[in-house]
């Protein structure tokens, strides 16, 4: 009985380790942690894309203020949707820069010549894009609560938040991958990204709106839903065609 | 190549022959509608065009996933075809509507979940050629053609069940309709058989259109090649 057991926990033993052993994956993660790094070292540095997309984030909101009189009423009826058109327009100018600063100092050559999977780079890309993205919504959603006195600080619209701005990133970091090799690059990825982000701003306005004005849960789920399943199928779709963008 | 193959030519003759059935069929022999009249008639040609639309596109997410797998130029040259016939039938589809929405709904736009789709539709394959045109490398932009025709198309259903999340009032005229739908009505067997001839009949124009269209991809790459290979 004794070394039956033995037997038996041997292969568990083996499984663990060989989790951490083979050089592939290990190797995926240290790839995809390098690039990220890459990124994340370069914009402490210059702090040129956060603080680009900081400051228009907030313009936005001042321009919606003046376009839209945000008297107390229509603000708490509207605040879904100025937010996440703010954050969809912070965020292409974030995209654009990210793949640009690849593309411009001859980054991107670089990164396919190094021995790691092409998923690594796009996933590296997407998590980096996702971080900055990230900052400025935890920047901008206090700053909007108080200068508009509406809470944000609600634990359901924090996950859409994030739900949305996965999906956002997902297909981003794809367009924008796309957008910067073709000459009218800065004019594009809007009009690349926007038309098929559709589904994930309605989704998300709709949700974050119930979150915010009190909707019972099961009539905000379809759209929570909705959220994961854009984000699962364009996470894959990305996955799957991002080698043939940038092939050489 | 320079001469026109004789089944393409039997096809044009065909397509033609039926198109002036179908125009016929809808006039002369499709009962008129009790309650819409006159108006109602836009059904046949309207539904029709919007079917060969989203053939075109389903067609060029098919063949841009078989150009990334294979990487033979022709699929590019059909999935291009393809998006322009699409459209072309898109818009026709979204003006007859607009045509019948005037006396139906007393509005010649409204933001139905059919009409949002249709719109961002023709948006997302607008931003396809835009994005072909930004490209010089014929390589890569039938490798990005192939890929935004693939991201577009699976995000068109999602836009649509997002869209018809708001209460919809287009009338479902094959299945079952919704409450609330204004302009509804049940098809008579002549209409349906109507209905079903003017299907036919964009089918086929469809695959005529797109022939040609090849042809003209064809066509288009060989004077490519042939300036390059000149250097004119």
């Amino acid at each position: 009985m004794e070394t039956q057991k033995i037997e038996k926990s041997a292969p568990l033993v083996e499984s663990v380790l060989s989790v951490e052993s083979p050089p592939a994956r290990s190797g995926f993660l240290r790839a995809l942690w390098a690039i990220i790094w890459k990124d994340l070292a370069a914009e402490l540095r210059s702090r040129e894309l956060l603080s680009a997309m900081l400051v228009f984030a907030l313009l936005v909101i001042l321009i919606f203020n003046f376009a839209l009189e945000l008297d107390a009423q229509t603000r708490f009826n509207v605040a879904a949707g100025v937010l996440w058109v703010t954050f969809a327009f912070a965020g292409t100018l974030g995209l654009n820069r990210s793949m640009a600063m690849e593309k411009d100092r001859g980054c991107m050559d670089g990164l396919l010549l190094a021995p790691v999977d092409r998923s690594a780079i796009y996933f590296g890309k997407m998590f980096g894009n996702l971080i900055f993205m990230l900052l400025v919504e935890i920047i901008v959603l206090p700053v909007y609560s108080l200068l508009y006195n509406v809470n944000l600080f609600q634990p359901g619209l924090i996950v859409v938040t994030l739900l949305g701005s996965i999906g956002y990133v997902a297909v981003g970091t794809l367009l924008a991958s796309m957008a910067v090799q073709t000459r009218t690059r800065d004019i594009l990825l809007p009009i690349l990204l926007f038309p098929v982000m559709i589904p994930l701003f309605i989704a998300a306005v709709k949700a974050s709106g119930g979150f915010l004005q009190g909707i019972p849960m099961d009539e905000i789920w379809p759209w929570l839903n909705l959220l994961l399943v854009y984000d699962m199928v364009f996470i894959a779709v990305a996955f799957m065609v991002f080698d043939y963008i940038v092939e050489e | 190549m320079t001469t026109k193959p004789i089944a393409l030519k039997i096809l044009d003759l065909a397509t033609i022959l039926l198109l002036l059935v179908a125009t016929g069929l809808v006039f002369f022999f499709a009962p008129l509608e009790r309650v819409m009249g006159l108006v109602q008639k836009v059904f046949y040609f309207h539904v029709a065009a919007g079917w060969v639309g989203m053939l075109g596109f389903l067609v060029a997410a098919v063949v841009g996933g078989i150009y990334l797998a294979r990487g033979d130029r022709k699929w590019d040259i059909v999935g291009l075809a393809a998006v322009e016939i699409g459209m072309a039938f898109a818009f026709i589809n979204v003006v007859t509507g607009s045509i019948w929405a005037r006396p139906i709904w007393n509005t010649w736009w409204t933001w139905d979940p059919r009409l949002t789709t249709a719109t961002i539709m023709l948006l997302i394959y607008a931003a396809y050629l835009m994005l072909r045109s930004g490209i010089e490398d014929p390589d890569r932009r039938a490798r990005f053609g192939a890929v935004y025709a693939i991201v577009g198309f699976i995000s068109v259903p999602l836009t649509f069940f997002s869209a018809r999340l708001f209460r919809t009032i287009h009338p479902v005229v094959i299945g079952t309709n919704q409450p609330g739908a204004e302009g509804a009505f049940d098809m008579t067997a002549d209409m349906r058989l109507v209905f079903f001839f003017s299907l036919f009949t964009f089918s086929v124009i469809f695959v005529d259109l797109l022939w040609h269209r090849i042809r003209l991809g064809q066509l288009q790459d060989q004077v490519e090649q042939l300036k390059l290979k000149f250097n004119v």
